[in-house]
């Protein structure tokens, strides 16, 4: 048999990786472990969130599933931060858990170029540094010009509850267990990660009059820039909100010997994820905090699973008992599912390309959490990037490579391949530098051509972004032609607002720089014959131009050390001076530019100017032709 | 794998000691092929030894050898330092000795490059050494030394955490934004922060500037009609601190007569030539040419004849010296007074002398010290930034702190104002080189003054 593409396991980083690569036209085939698991979600019940939510859109926009997959199944919808930035905006939905997997399921099936095949793959042929195909655990070889790794948390998986720890995979999957080694041989350096996941509650035996609800947004949303809202707003699920209290913390504080993490299991070498911590590990450090917030969430509207989020542990089970007993609305609650911790091999991803192409092996690609990540939206938006440069390789084409101000997926990949981790990565606001430049509501503009260029975007989606960027451009224009002049009537309706009154006349445009001034105010004066979509993109526009020059100039600053190319074939030995933790980092990372040097921690401004210094010396050496 | 380096660390010409500093990996090695006297490879660090430098049998220098093994070393590298104690001949002689044993002659600055690059010192310390070196004055030696003990750098590093720690309240708000648990940074929390930091960078950068004047001297002019005394104070101010009065390197575009040291205090005299060769400046250059000569000083002393009224030149000139440091010296109190200045006595610093009798002098150095608030500093810690590179990029925190204070008027979101913020920790990176900033290292080090 043979492919042009094999993606090996079926989560949200292989469901875009061989869509997208199916999709460019190869012969592509998934092969995973289950087919009934396919676009499985095991932890929570929610698709984006802060900066997550930016990344779907950045997923749609290039042409994957994701987001289109998420408008289908949400049962509740809601921007984060809406009253603050547009920065920092991000849309949230509460995906159904049993709809979610079945659509993608749908859109897999109806994918031309796309087999699917159940197996489990133990092994990966190589030759000559360059993969060749792979092994099934039965023995039989399937061959292809690009494999793309995507195994999540089931290498070596381990369930830990309590004193326990038996290996298998969530839903008590059966576990991958001889690849990792495979890698291992192959020089792959592994390190072992752990995540967990919360109670699952029954519905029925929740008291949520003691609750506070927490609805979706009143307004439509639609994480797809294709798709047009398909839902009732009063239709949506709301979530509860309840707090952890004394009782709660003081059972946990007993019984921490017991919890997995704790003491229970002394074997523990997997790290855990700094953002997401177990319920154990928030009491212990803010001692201090009288209460946690937990927010209890529907995961279905076919099953009475309610996800209590915010309380993941390793507690055995009869714990587990006490402490959700503990919690306000939930003394009598039934729980349909315990909480475990998973432990699970990863590879080091500075052993990556920026293209998610491995540096040991030609045409082996990973994407998801087996580089270390955390999160659907983080595995998914790799898996897309992984099957689009894997496709681009085999087809002989550049690679696409996303910068830090192109989008946060450029700044999630280069983090990974630069700065490695430490602990399971989840994306932050805080990782992007130039975040006014990567809102939700631009993800369109700043992507949707790369996606063109690579055959993901029709031409008809393709049509309506140069319309769309047109339309903007006009609509400037228009509010840079009209003027308001200072007459009565302006100013009374001005200062009923209330803003300054006029002196003299001026555009709308300077009008709408001021900040209590909304576009509904300008419409007072001339009618703005633009949809809202575009004049959104104008209001941001005009209300922050001094801020997003800024930016602007800062990602130019930024790229002109991007520019500025290390020879692949450099030798860090030769190089005097350099501090040998840096020496040691660079030889690892092999940074392509000065730019991705500077990002390395533990690589210094000093060791910066060296190897500055170093680069211009050979550079007028050849010049000079010594 | 670094070669080894040697330069002369001592100024050329004076003292009677010079002091050849070697540094790197062959340090000890090569000084001792040339030393007679103990062994100095079998010798504990941080020790002293009395020898002779000989070259061929032939003895070239009675020496004091300090041996100091890394890594705590100026350089973090091995270094030896020769005190050769014959003369700037001689002391070439031995460096000569030492290239010839192939050991490289260091570059400008190649020493503190080193300590810099090899983790030693900061970018400010480094910048510190250069004034260290160059100081002119006990003052300006002081601040120097404060910014090389890291003061100044400790100074910013505060600033930073303190930046830092807005920086991550605001972020946590952004990425956990339904925890109601997590304090939210709101603007008006944030504001009496910001002018909390905006009050401290004013504050380093008011008696920075002060600072800068001490390091670079203070532009100062004598002017007055003729025979009023300008080179007798002149003359009187050189007699009476026995002051370096040298050439000031084609450096600056000033004329510059000579530096004279007032307790630490270092006047650069512009522009006086012609005062001790003809007594009549204002006559010969007019009105025109000393409003020019009065904005180019950043210190004006006038000098009028208690013996004469004022004229019509001496009022418009007074007028004009309003805006800028200055003092009118009334000289010649030994004559009959005839001036009036009581209407002056308000808005101009004024101080009676005579230099006939060498009176009014010690005065004359109070009001200076005065004008300036040099005795305020001197009491306090030196925590002062001199160098220009780092007060350039001080004035551009305060413009991005301004920036900030604009968007809190305007109520903007507050992860927009975190931009600005953001500029503001970077900029403070860079004073003391935790930002990196394109070449500006190689640029800095060039700087430099060889054999540090």
């Amino acid at each position: 048999m043979q492919y042009d593409i094999i993606v090996v396991g079926g989560g949200h980083a292989g469901c875009e990786a061989c869509l997208a690569s199916a999709r460019m036209g190869n012969n592509t085939l998934l092969i995973t472990g289950n087919i009934k698991n396919i676009a499985d979600m095991p932890c929570n019940p929610s698709i984006g969130g802060s900066a997550k939510g930016i990344v779907v859109r950045e997923i749609d926009a290039l042409g994957g599933e994701m987001g289109k997959n998420a408008d289908k199944s949400q049962i509740q919808i809601k921007m984060l931060n809406y009253k603050k930035g547009p920065a920092i905006q991000a849309l949230r939905a509460q995906a159904d858990k049993i709809t979610y997997p079945q659509e993608m399921w749908k859109t897999m099936c109806n994918t031309q170029n796309l087999t699917i095949q159940e197996g489990m793959v133990e092994g990966l042929i190589v030759e000559n540094g360059k993969i060749l195909g792979i092994t099934l655990e039965d023995g039989t070889e399937i061959n292809a010009k690009a494999v793309i790794l995507t195994t999540g948390t089931y290498m070596k998986a381990d369930i830990l509850v309590g004193d326990t720890r038996h290996r298998e995979g969530p839903h008590g999957e059966k576990p991958c267990n001889y690849l990792s080694e495979n890698l291992e041989q192959l020089g792959f350096q592994i390190k072992r990660l752990k995540t967990g996941t919360p109670q699952r509650i029954d519905k029925n035996s929740i008291d949520f009059s003691k609750t506070k609800i927490e609805y979706g947004d009143s307004v439509y949303r639609t994480f797809s820039f294709d798709n047009e809202p398909n839902y009732k707003i009063e239709n949506q699920v709301p979530c509860h909100l309840i707090y952890t209290n004394e009782k709660t913390h003081q059972i946990i504080k007993e019984n921490l010997n017991k919890s997995s993490m704790y003491g229970g299991l002394d074997d523990i070498k997997g790290i855990g994820p700094r953002y997401c911590p177990s319920i154990e590990d928030k009491v212990v450090r803010f001692h201090e905090k009288e209460r946690h917030q937990l927010f209890l969430e529907p995961e279905s509207l076919y099953y009475d699973d309610i996800y209590i989020q915010g309380f993941s542990t390793s507690m055995p089970h009869d714990i587990q008992e006490l402490m959700v007993h503990s919690l306000e609305g939930l003394e009598n609650a039934k729980i349909l599912k315990y909480a475990y911790a998973i432990e699970y091999d990863a590879i080091y991803p500075t052993q990556l390309k920026q293209t998610l192409e491995t540096k040991l092996v030609e045409n082996l690609y990973t994407a998801g959490q087996i580089n270390g990540t955390s999160g659907y939206e983080e595995a998914a938006c790799q898996g897309l990037l992984a099957g689009i440069n894997a496709s681009l390789k085999i087809n002989g084409k550049e690679p696409l490579i996303l910068k830090r101000d192109d989008a946060y997926i450029g700044v999630l990949i280069d983090d990974l391949v630069t700065k490695g981790i430490r602990d399971p990565y989840r994306l932050l606001t805080s990782r992007a530098e130039y975040r006014l430049l990567l809102r939700h509501d631009n993800a369109d503009l700043r992507l949707r051509e790369y996606g063109y260029q690579v055959g993901l975007i029709s031409e008809e989606q393709h049509n309506r972004l140069i319309d769309k960027k047109q339309k903007i451009e006009e609509l400037k224009q228009y509010l840079m032609e009209r003027k308001i002049t200072p007459t009565t009537e302006t100013n009374e309706y001005l200062s009923s607002i209330p803003t300054a009154m006029l002196q003299d006349g001026i555009t709308l445009y300077q009008l709408l720089k001021r900040p209590e001034i909304k576009m509904e105010h300008i419409e007072h004066f001339y009618e703005i014959p633009y949809s809202e979509e575009i004049k959104e993109q104008v209001v941001i526009f005009i209300k922050y131009e001094g801020y997003i020059v800024k930016a602007q100039k800062e990602a130019e600053k930024m790229k002109r050390l991007e520019d500025k190319k290390i020879p692949d074939n450099i030798d860090y030995d030769k190089i005097p001076n350099i501090a040998s933790e840096a020496r040691q980092k660079l030889k690892e990372v092999n940074p392509t530019s000065i730019g991705q040097a500077l990002r390395i921690s533990g690589v210094n401004p000093a060791d910066i100017s060296i190897l500055m210094v170093y680069l211009k010396k050979e550079n007028s050496h050849v010049n000079r032709g010594i | 794998m670094e070669d080894t380096i040697a330069a002369i660390a001592t100024a050329y010409g004076t003292g009677a000691i010079s002091i050849i500093r070697v540094s790197g990996e062959d340090a000890i090695l090569k000084v001792n092929a040339i030393f007679n006297g103990k062994d100095l490879e079998n010798v504990s660090t941080h020790t002293i030894h009395y020898g002779h430098i000989v070259e061929n049998n032939e003895l070239i220098d009675e020496v004091l050898v300090s041996v100091m093994k890394k890594p705590k070393t100026f350089t973090m590298e091995d270094v030896v330092e020769i005190n050769c104690h014959g003369g700037m001949a001689t002391t070439k002689k031995v460096l000569e000795l030492l290239l010839k044993n192939g050991i490289r002659l260091a570059e400008p600055g190649e020493f503190t490059k080193r300590a810099f690059l090899n983790g030693r010192i900061d970018l400010l310390e480094a910048e510190s050494v250069m004034d260290v070196i160059s100081a002119k004055t006990e003052s300006t030696r002081k601040i120097a030394l404060n910014q090389l003990t890291g003061k100044v750098s400790s100074l910013i590093h505060n600033l930073r955490k303190k930046i830092i720690e807005i920086l991550a309240n605001i972020e946590v708000n952004i990425d956990y934004p339904e925890y109601e648990d997590i304090e939210e940074m709101t603007i008006e929390m944030m504001k009496p922060r910001i002018d909390e930091i905006e009050k401290e960078i004013r504050n380093i950068l008011k008696e920075s500037e002060n600072g800068k004047l001490l390091k670079e001297g203070i532009k100062t002019s004598i002017i007055g009609r003729p025979n009023v005394g300008k080179s007798s104070l002149l003359n009187a101010l050189l007699e009476e601190e026995k002051a370096i009065v040298t050439e000031i390197e084609g450096t600056t575009r000033d004329t510059v007569e000579g530096s004279i040291v007032i307790d630490g205090i270092l006047l650069n005299i512009i522009d006086t030539a012609g005062i001790r060769a003809t007594e009549d400046l204002v006559e010969k250059i007019g009105v025109e040419k000393s409003r020019k000569l009065i904005e180019e000083s950043e210190l004006i002393l006038y000098v009028l004849n208690q013996n004469q009224s004022l004229n019509k030149e001496d009022i418009e000139i007074i007028n004009q010296l309003k805006h800028k440091n200055h003092i009118l010296i009334i000289n010649k109190t030994d004559l009959q007074s005839v001036i009036d200045v009581s209407s002056y006595e308000k808005e101009h610093p004024i101080v009676y002398m005579s230099t006939l009798k060498n009176e009014g002098i010690e005065e004359l150095k109070e009001k200076i010290k005065e004008i300036f608030h040099l005795n305020q500093i001197e009491n306090q810690d030196f925590t002062y930034l001199t160098n220009a590179r780092s007060i350039a990029i001080l004035k551009n925190v305060l413009e991005s702190i301004e920036e900030i204070k604009n968007g809190i008027e305007q109520n903007q979101p507050i992860d927009l104002l975190e931009i600005d913020l953001k500029e503001v920790w970077n900029l403070l990176g860079e004073i003391i080189g935790e930002t990196y900033q394109d070449e500006l290292i190689d640029q800095l080090f060039s700087q430099f003054c060889l054999g540090k």
